[in-house]
């Protein structure tokens, strides 16, 4: 065989790395929100309009954060190998509950978290135990979860319901510069989910119970418990999420999650951002860049006000690509340090 | 230390363990022999607490303790190494380590402690070379094994269980591994150690359990007993030969499958012939592309360079459709992942390249398929062919897949590894079919990591290292002459390339 020059196959080797890097989805999904934002950019500032103004990039970083709070929680669950199903009606309910502990009294703020918060975690167990205990799939477990919250929801609430003191609604809509403070909520919880997952027993527990659970049971991990911990984190997550949206309506509304479909979006942007269904794979950064994908592509789209159907349609080309740059990448394997 | 008394376990009322009565002591290697189904895995598994018994005890240092959780026996001092690897891929060597006990620093799991440890650990059983850090996915089988045993001592275990250790290693590295277990053993470890291999279980045990249909049948110490006598009691009868009778060189024919300087990613400068009626061993170390050239020759990982024919005719199959079409089968090295449907039952496993491949050859009707299981052997093909595949021992699964591929009436038939994780009885078995098969005219490609085998079974031998054929040998060749050629180096086999050209 005759190889080419050293100089020459090194940096070959190099480019290779390089690219390989590069298609690190934690890496990729934040490249490719930068190149979405850059292209809305152009398209946008092209058509005459004008794309990074300060309103802009704060209703883009506003839709992050609802989204983004129920897809960190998302990833919990997908990593360790389960589901959620529940987390659209369960934001719903999270509104309502909140807007109506609350009933426009400041007084109630701090009952109302709390209670929003003990009713996330509850379902949250639930959950957990139905795909543990019961050794339901969780994909069924957490659909039944779904329904029997939207039945509760269906039953009690014809509409909109409470209301939220203005104290509250700051969250919703106070912002520091460009940045609406609800940012730092996410940015908070951002933070304390990767140090759990990159730096507690649960989160490497968490790894090793979505990546092989067979494996991990013979090497002493209580899988049981960690399945129910990364669903009670998810749904303590999207309890997070429905204060925000309470705070943003100042009500409590039945459609506060159905309507937004959090349930798939979420899920999708956590595949965006490379975690692997399966679980055992991917992580919180990666989560983040997928919400940021989605929300700035939203964002250009409405600037454009681009066909509803059309919209669609380009979400969904946009993650079947990523995802299956993801899956070509792990097929392929690393390059090889020495050639 | 340890005695497991009348332990008993029965699976839907199907008991696989009676009585079973067995003790260990420190610093000795106690050997478990039986067929496969006998019940070692699950006299294991009662240990480890993946299982719990139905009746019995498990007495540590005379007190009685009862594992609901491998948790809870780890903690008592017991590791235990699957055949089948437990570790996970796609995190790190040290995370595997340590995996349900990382160490932690103010509640956070501290990563350099985790790698300190494991590098440690990893140094103190000679296992050179492998990084803390490096994904487990990217190490070898041996090396894995290498991380599996670490994380087994991680845990300050005083009784290891290693089932099966040495199934899915080289021969030369089965000696490094029995190396080790004897270093551990010296240390004061209880190992109980579980093989089908007698010779490895001759070499390192002090004493041996037979275990036959659930049963303790004897427990011997080593000294005082023979092969033969083990092998008896193991499947209550002689063994008179191991191997079948070979091939008369007049009834081999004419090539019916050639391959000429044929190649892609992993092979290079791949040349041979298989003949109808004789068996063609390829020998080479665990990665020198002996799956890889069976794969190719089946279309599944093609090859991209060279020609190849099959009866006379050129065809480079480029699918394994394409291969099937033209009469070549495979009998797979992961049976459980690629030869069979598991939950499928034995008929529909059967039928599986008959439905699936049209024009080769109709399904069998009822009666084709019941000679069909009996002409492979298939042990209690009465009880008919519904069960569903998982719930048979690995040697009748093999059998399945024989039986699946020979439905295809193909010319050239490929075995990877066909009796890895086979038990003696069954193995024996499926040798006399293979030599069956090849005296009624079959061209036969036989892969194998068990030297014994590949040199009782081969009529010619090839040996690959590193992609490339180191050399080809006739029958009878000495395992001397196989591992000489199968540890060539590649600038050898480079020069040797030269000189063809």
């Amino acid at each position: 065989m005759t190889a080419g020059s050293p100089a020459a196959s090194s940096t070959g080797r190099l480019a290779a790395r390089l690219a390989w890097r590069l298609s690190d989805p934690a890496v990729g999904v934040w490249l490719a929100a930068l190149g979405v934002t850059l292209l809305g950019w152009i398209v946008v500032n092209a058509r005459g309009g004008d794309f990074l103004t300060q309103p802009n990039v704060t209703i883009i970083l506003q839709n992050c954060v609802a989204l983004g709070l129920i897809a960190l929680g998302q990833t919990m669950v997908i990593l360790t190998g389960s589901l959620d199903l529940s987390v659209a009606y369960l934001v719903s309910l999270g509104t309502l509950v909140a807007a109506e502990t609350m009933d426009g009294r400041e007084g109630n703020i701090a009952w109302a978290v709390l209670v929003v918060l003990l009713l996330a975690g509850a379902v949250g167990l639930a959950n957990g135990l139905i795909v543990t205990g019961l050794r339901v799939n969780a994909f069924i477990a957490t659909l039944g979860t779904a329904l029997i919250l939207r039945g509760w929801i269906e039953d009690t609430y014809t509409g909109p319901a409470g209301s939220v003191p203005g104290t509250f609604r700051r969250l919703g809509y106070d912002r520091i510069g460009p940045l609406p403070v609800s940012v730092f909520l996410l940015a908070a919880v951002a933070v304390a989910l990767w140090l759990i997952c990159r730096r507690t027993r649960l989160g490497h527990h968490m790894y090793a119970t979505g990546g092989d659970e067979h494996a991990a049971r013979l090497s002493g991990v209580r899988t049981h418990r960690t399945v129910i911990l990364a669903h009670v984190l998810c749904s303590l997550c999207v309890g997070a999420a429905a204060l925000f949206l309470a705070a943003r309506f100042g009500t409590g509304s039945p459609w506060a999650g159905t309507e937004a479909r959090y349930d798939l979006e979420s899920i999708a942007a956590v595949v965006l951002g490379g975690t692997l269904l399966a679980g055992g794979r991917g992580g919180v950064v990666g989560t983040l860049g997928g919400v940021v994908v989605l929300a700035v592509l939203d964002s250009v789209f409405n600037q454009l006000s681009v066909d509803p159907f059309f919209k669609n349609v380009l979400r969904g080309v946009v993650i079947i690509a990523a995802v299956a740059v993801w899956t070509r990448r792990r097929r392929r394997g690393a390059p090889r340090r020495t050639a | 230390m340890l005695t497991m008394r009348d332990m008993t376990k029965s699976f839907l009322g199907n008991r696989v363990l009676h009585n079973v009565t067995l003790d260990l002591v420190p610093g000795e290697v106690h050997a478990v022999v039986g067929e496969n189904g006998a019940g070692k895995s699950t006299l294991m598994k009662l240990l480890s607490g993946e299982h719990t018994p139905d009746g019995g005890r498990i007495e540590l240092d005379g007190e009685v303790r009862t594992f609901a959780h491998p948790a809870q026996a780890q903690a008592a001092g017991i590791g235990v190494i699957h055949q089948e690897l437990a570790l996970l891929p796609d995190r790190t060597v040290a995370e595997n380590v340590l995996l349900g006990r990382e160490p932690t620093r103010f509640g956070l799991v501290d990563r350099a402690a985790m790698e300190r440890r494991t590098a440690e650990l990893l140094d103190d059983l000679g296992a050179v070379g492998i990084g803390p850090g490096t994904p487990v996915r990217d190490l070898s089988v041996a090396r894995q094994q290498m991380v599996e045993v670490a994380k087994a001592l991680a845990a300050d275990v005083r009784i290891l269980v290693m089932d099966e250790p040495t199934a899915a290693l080289a021969e030369h590295e089965v000696a490094a591994l029995c190396d080790l277990v004897r270093r551990l053993s010296a240390r004061g470890l209880g190992i109980l150690y579980i093989s089908h291999r007698l010779r490895e279980v001759f070499a390192l045990a002090r004493r041996i359990t037979v275990l036959k249909d659930g049963r303790a049948v004897t427990t011997v110490a080593t000294d005082d007993t023979t092969m033969d006598a083990v092998v008896r009691a193991m499947v209550g009868r002689e063994l008179t030969s191991y191997y079948p009778p070979r091939a008369a060189r007049a009834r081999v024919g004419d090539p019916v499958l050639t391959v000429e300087d044929a190649g892609n990613e992993r092979l290079a400068r791949i040349s041979l012939s298989l003949r109808p009626g004789e068996i063609l061993g390829v020998g080479g170390l665990q990665g020198s592309g002996r799956s890889s050239l069976a794969r190719a020759l089946f279309g599944a990982a093609p090859f991209t360079t060279g020609t190849m024919t099959v009866a006379g005719r050129p065809l480079r199959p480029r699918r394994p459709r394409q291969a099937i079409g033209a009469g070549i089968a495979l009998v797979s090295e992961d049976r459980k992942g690629e030869g069979l449907a598991l939950r499928q039952s034995v008929r529909d496993n059967a039928l599986l390249v008959t439905r699936a491949v049209p024009g080769r050859q109709r399904p069998p009707g009822d009666g084709a398929l019941a000679e069909l299981l009996a002409r492979v052997r298939l042990a209690g093909a009465g009880h008919g062919a519904g069960r569903e595949v998982r719930f048979l021992s690995g040697g009748n699964q093999q059998k399945v897949v024989i039986a699946k591929w020979l439905a295809a009436r193909p010319m050239v038939l490929l075995f990877d590894e066909p009796t890895r994780g086979v038990d003696v009885g069954a193995k024996a078995a499926i040798h006399t079919l293979v030599r069956e098969l090849a005296g009624e005219g079959l061209a036969v490609l036989l892969i194998s990591s068990e030297l014994p085998e590949l040199i009782g079974m081969s009529d010619r031998l090839l040996v690959m290292a590193e992609g490339h054929l180191a050399g080809e040998l006739p029958a009878g060749a000495s395992e001397e002459d196989i591992m000489r050629l199968a540890t060539t180096d590649r600038t050898a086999l480079a020069r040797k390339g030269g000189e063809r050209r």
